[in-house]
């Protein structure tokens, strides 16, 4: 092999030097991402990894502790004048990264520019800051808002999608709210290579935008004059490496210090190393099943009877029974999820506080569906995609099998997720997989998309490719997705709850875990809201 | 010259339009952009009216035609994804990919030329034998999984390199280059083997070949007869013989790795423009794929003809014009 060696040899030559690659020191910190920030415009795409990285730069006026409850942030109270009127407190003595004193001004000048975003990929920003209807600021330190109708959410979409901006960053005389003409804006909107470029990235976040690489990097430097908790790091690198292989040798290799996501069955090279550490924590995105109850017959349902078996909700029930979620997340998830019972973690608001367990029981599952009137079961394919979610395939095949086993022949059909979403949206199958997170921290996030009735222009049902359109549960869960009172509101989405998981609108099948591995002696907080976060990061 | 240069360019504008129609309707008959890029909580109004913006509503060779006047004008569409044109997005790469490009390039003659005149020189003696057996793992071994081991080797077991990513750079000339920081080059080292290593077997072998035949030509006899010393006689009459295949393969390498070091880039997570090009397919994200390919297709034309060039200066009897 004296090829290789020479080759080997040449290369080792050319290596000028090598320590100091990768190694962390003290106060500068790696963390290779899974998920690139697309742009770094605080409001231009609504995902995980956009809006985790805005996190860093900007403030919101209220933000999410690790269990997704809401803390004060640039806003330190608020609260209901009326149900259509909410007024912020906000936090004196704040400073814009340019020295500037953060005001209600900017709280103003952010929500006119999410109206005025031409630059950004989808209008995401723009599903609340649409329904108000006007923002007064009475002094530097009050905000008080008014909106169409009751939004019980406005603290929650405050804090998942209004990071601040300094109003500086676009010309203007005196702003008042009048997103019709421009806020008084009479210069040029910013655009998203205004924040690539790090031109107009001025925020109150706890970090400093260095630079903004698409593909390579993000370099954030620490805000030394934070007004809130000064982070350890002084110089944070955020590295996008979407491959889960390369972002675990990278850690193994010292190059990163902190990783998104390791893929689960790679965990043990890091539990076994006593140089490496990891922590897991369940999420709020559910993966279920969403059974085509809207049509009959449903074009990938093949019964005796021609009919559709999915609208009876017994064979629903028995295919309930039929799954032992269990051992999906033991075998298939390697116990990084946890089985879901209901849509929502226990707990959280507007759930069960403890969902009864669905108890795997394939004998009374075959009861079931005789009694439906399908002792012999029928034939079904079940859809997925296989790079959406975690082991999105191997878990679609073994569902397959326990419906198989209580005489439901199911096939399955896994395709990538740009061919399957399209086909989804047309309404191609009987029994397609979903993932959704509760990103409000509430029930009502899957609700108003996934079994809510059709509603297109109210933006309700949209996600309901089943087309279950079931009044009854519409009954229970409209009126208290409007009650402000938190009380009412959550009885009221509990109910709706618990009507739902009855009619089995969906299967529930578990919450996935978000994994971060890192170096020994560092400690990570995990998040259920997937965020990641240099702030969580703490060297012991 | 000219009249060839000239005959060349235009034979490369109705490639790049061809190319561009296969392409693009290649590219928009698959999947649906807009269910990746709208949100799911996003009304009805808001999606119709994101279709309109990104021109979706309209019938395909509409949306062609469009691109086409566009593209005359000098702009290849907006990405999608990103909201900046796609051409700036793929601009913002290629000193990545052509960073890796040409290390390994570089390794490739300076490691596999000399190797070559070696193996083909002492063709019947364990040296040569062992270089040509040991060549074909070079192009035989899948190429990510050369990688992989690479990493698991330096990066994992020994710890000397980086395992993935791009090394501190520099800006010259607003351009960022790593190449000139010891990191940068650090970086650069295991992704430069892994794509030049099946390089590197290839030029050997066809140097190697190639010595072998020359060795027993009538004119290097002569040469030899005339007392030659033999370093001159490789020099001037074997090497200048046989590197005319050899330039060519260098040449299609060259275009072909800056077109395709998708796999290393992938399993180096190296933020280059093979990368972007996955990533891009995965996200539906049609104006870069398409703009892409047709950069991609301009520069394999430009090297044909440069290589063509090349002959023409290494061997006098090469004619640029096509015979009558």
């Amino acid at each position: 092999m004296g090829f290789r060696k020479t080759v080997l040899a040449v290369a080792s030559g050319v290596v000028v030097s090598v320590g100091g690659a990768g190694v962390a020191q003290a106060q500068s910190l790696t963390i290779a991402l899974a998920a690139e920030p697309t742009a770094a415009d605080p409001h231009y795409h609504k995902m995980t990894a956009n809006d985790a990285f805005s996190a860093h730069v900007y403030d919101s006026l209220v933000a999410r502790n690790a269990k997704m409850e809401l803390i004060p942030s640039l806003a330190t109270s608020w609260k209901n004048l009326d149900d259509l009127t909410w007024e912020f407190k906000l936090r004196p003595g704040v400073k814009f990264s340019n020295g500037q004193p953060f005001t209600s001004k900017d709280v103003l000048f952010t929500i006119c520019r999410t109206l005025h975003n031409e630059t950004n990929v989808s209008e995401s920003y723009t599903d609340t800051t649409k329904r108000i209807t006007d923002v007064k600021t009475p002094d530097d330190l009050t905000v008080i808002i008014k909106t169409v109708a009751p939004l019980p959410l406005l603290p929650a979409e405050m804090a998942r999608s209004l990071p601040i901006l300094w109003s500086g960053i676009a010309q203007g005389g005196k702003l008042a709210f009048a997103p019709k003409t421009g806020c008084g804006v009479t210069g040029a909107w910013p655009t998203v290579t205004d924040f690539n470029t790090g031109k107009t990235a001025i925020g109150t976040g706890p970090f400093l935008m260095k630079s903004y690489v698409k593909g390579t990097g993000i370099q954030l430097e620490r805000n030394e004059a934070y007004w809130g908790e000064k982070p350890h790091w002084k110089t944070v690198k955020m590295v996008p490496v979407p491959s889960a292989g390369p972002r675990l040798t990278g850690l193994l290799s010292g190059d990163y210090d902190v990783i998104e996501n390791p893929a689960a069955r790679d965990l043990t090279r890091v539990k076994d190393n006593a140089k490496f550490d990891f922590v897991a924590t369940p999420s709020t995105r559910l993966v279920f099943l969403q059974p085509d109850i809207g049509r009959n017959p449903s074009p990938l349902v093949k019964a005796a009877d021609g009919k559709n078996p999915l609208q009876d909700v017994r064979v629903r029930r028995a295919m309930n029974m039929a799954i032992d979620r269990k051992a999906i997340v033991q075998r298939i998830m390697d116990g990084m999820a946890t089985p879901a019972y209901q849509y929502m973690p226990d707990g959280m608001f507007g759930a069960l506080p403890q969902a009864p367990e669905i108890k795997f029981d394939p004998e009374g599952a075959k009861k079931l569906l005789a009694e439906a009137g399908y002792p012999n079961g029928f034939e079904l394919t079940l859809s997925s995609t296989n790079d959406r979610y975690v082991n999105d395939a191997q878990v679609a095949q073994s569902v397959a099998q326990y419906f198989t086993r209580i005489g439901i022949k199911t096939n399955v059909d896994a395709m990538t997720a740009s061919i399957y979403f399209p086909k989804r949206a047309k309404r191609e199958f009987s029994l397609p997989m979903g993932g959704w997170p509760a990103e409000t921290g509430e029930a009502s996030a899957l609700f108003q998309l996934w079994v809510a009735s059709l509603d297109a222009p109210k933006g309700q049902g949209t996600s309901n490719y089943g087309a279950n359109y079931n009044p009854e549960f519409d009954k229970l869960y409209l009126p208290a997705a409007d009650t402000v009172d938190p009380a009412k509101r959550k009885a009221g989405l509990e109910a709706a709850t618990k009507f739902a998981l009855d009619n089995v609108a969906l299967i529930p099948l578990h919450f996935e875990s978000s994994i971060w591995a890192f170096k020994k002696g560092l400690s990570y907080e995990g998040r259920r809201d997937q965020y990641t976060l240099a702030t969580s990061v703490k060297a012991k | 010259m000219l009249v060839f240069i000239l005959r060349r360019f235009m034979q490369s504008l109705l490639v790049l339009l061809a190319v561009s129609l296969v392409v693009f309707f290649a590219v928009y008959a698959v999947g649906d952009p807009i269910e990746l890029l709208v949100n799911a909580e996003a009304s009805e109004a808001d999606r119709l009216a994101m279709i309109k913006r990104l021109g979706l509503d309209l019938p395909i060779w509409q949306q062609y035609t469009s691109f086409l006047f566009r593209a005359l004008k000098g702009d290849l569409g907006t990405s999608f994804v990103h909201g900046i044109p796609a051409i700036e997005l793929i601009v913002q790469r290629i000193p990545a990919t052509l960073e890796l490009v040409l290390v390994a390039i570089t390794l490739t003659i300076v490691v596999g030329i000399p190797l070559g005149l070696v193996a083909g020189l002492k063709n019947d003696k364990p040296t040569g034998r062992g270089l040509m057996a040991g060549s074909v793992l070079g192009f035989s071994l899948p190429n990510f999984w050369q990688g992989m081991v690479l990493i698991l080797c330096f990066a994992v077991w020994l710890q000397w390199l980086p395992a993935a990513g791009r090394g501190d750079t520099v800006a010259v000339f607003g351009v960022p280059l790593s190449l000139l920081t010891a990191d940068g080059w650090s970086h650069v080292m295991l992704p430069a083997v892994n794509l030049a290593l099946a390089n590197i077997a290839l030029v050997l072998r066809l140097t190697a070949t190639g010595v072998v035949d020359a060795k027993t030509q009538e004119y290097v006899k002569f040469a030899r007869a005339k007392g030659l010393k033999p370093r001159r006689i490789l020099t001037r009459h074997i090497l200048r013989n046989i590197l005319i295949p050899v330039v060519t393969v260098i040449g299609m390498e060259f275009g072909s790795l800056i077109a395709y070091s998708t796999i290393t880039e992938t399993v180096f997570a190296w933020p280059g423009m093979g990368k972007l090009l996955i990533d891009s397919i995965y996200q539906l994200d049609r104006p870069v794929v398409v703009a892409y390919v047709m950069l991609v297709t301009f520069i394999f034309v430009m090297i044909n003809m440069l290589v063509d060039m090349l002959y023409a200066a290494l061997d006098p009897r090469v004619q640029l014009q096509e015979s009558e």
